[in-house]
């Protein structure tokens, strides 16, 4: 299981700025090691993130999201004390899903 | 003349041939557009997502540095002001796979997003937005990059 993700959700006025920082290396296939063997891609390819309960928000990624993703977005009509959940799954099947509280 | 042994053999070998090259449907990345991400210029990536031709619109606003030092990591957001964009989609046009990011936002959401994507190489940076009447807007800005993200 990957590391938690780091959840922040801002509320001001009816809106609400969510920052999210995952944990993940996002290898993107194209790079080699140190004895020339390609390292396999693995990266995160859905992130689905909710608004007490309810999908807000899909996302399709490819490899070149930069390793350890920041993603920002806003949701409209959060209110403090709401809930946002984010939830993402790799390409080797790996998921993780975490909640945070609108402060 | 073909007997059905050789015909048995010969489509094994397609099929084997089909699998390696990832042509064969995977179940397990229905959800995720195999199509969308091979694209190589924006052609191919509209049709694989079923949208018409793009056409540059003030409304949408791609934000970025004009220079990042590393290309591991460029901050790039993408934002309109358009009503009922239902898509916005980040697009890195030198990279192997144009197509960074897609995301499928509804109206609960403003479209306004910001994450960091890998750059290869000094190139365009794109921010699209697909309305729900199936309008393709587009903004893009040129980011040059000093430190390549992509192999070494």
């Amino acid at each position: 299981m990957a590391d938690p993700m780091r959840i922040r959700a801002q509320a001001a006025g009816d809106k609400t700025t969510v920052r999210v920082l995952m944990s993940h290396e996002m290898e993107t296939g194209q790079r080699k090691d140190a004895a020339g063997k390609t390292i396999p891609a693995w990266f995160i390819q859905e992130v689905t993130a909710s608004h007490n309960g309810k999908p807000v928000m899909t996302a399709q990624w490819g490899p070149s999201v930069a390793k350890n993703p920041f993603l920002q977005f806003v949701i409209k009509g959060a209110k403090a004390g709401d809930k946002v959940a984010i939830a993402w799954k790799d390409n080797k099947g790996d998921s993780r899903s975490d909640e945070a509280t609108v402060s | 003349m073909q007997t059905r042994r050789e015909m048995l053999a010969r489509s094994a070998s397609v099929a084997a041939a089909l699998a390696g090259l990832g042509l064969l449907p995977q179940v397990a990345q229905a959800a995720w557009s195999q199509a969308a991400f091979d694209a190589k210029n924006m052609g191919d990536l509209m049709k694989a997502l079923g949208s018409s031709g793009p056409a540059e619109s003030k409304d949408v606003t791609i934000t970025g540095p004009d220079i990042a030092e590393n290309g591991a990591v460029v901050p790039v957001g993408a934002a309109t002001t358009l009503a009922g964009v239902k898509r916005i989609l980040l697009l890195v046009e030198k990279n192997p796979s144009m197509l960074a990011a897609l995301f499928d936002v509804t109206d609960a959401v403003e479209p306004n997003i910001s994450t960091r994507v890998k750059m290869g190489q000094s190139s365009n940076v794109i921010a699209v937005a697909i309305t729900a009447d199936n309008k393709v807007l587009f903004a893009q800005k040129e980011i040059k990059v000093t430190l390549g993200g992509c192999g070494g």
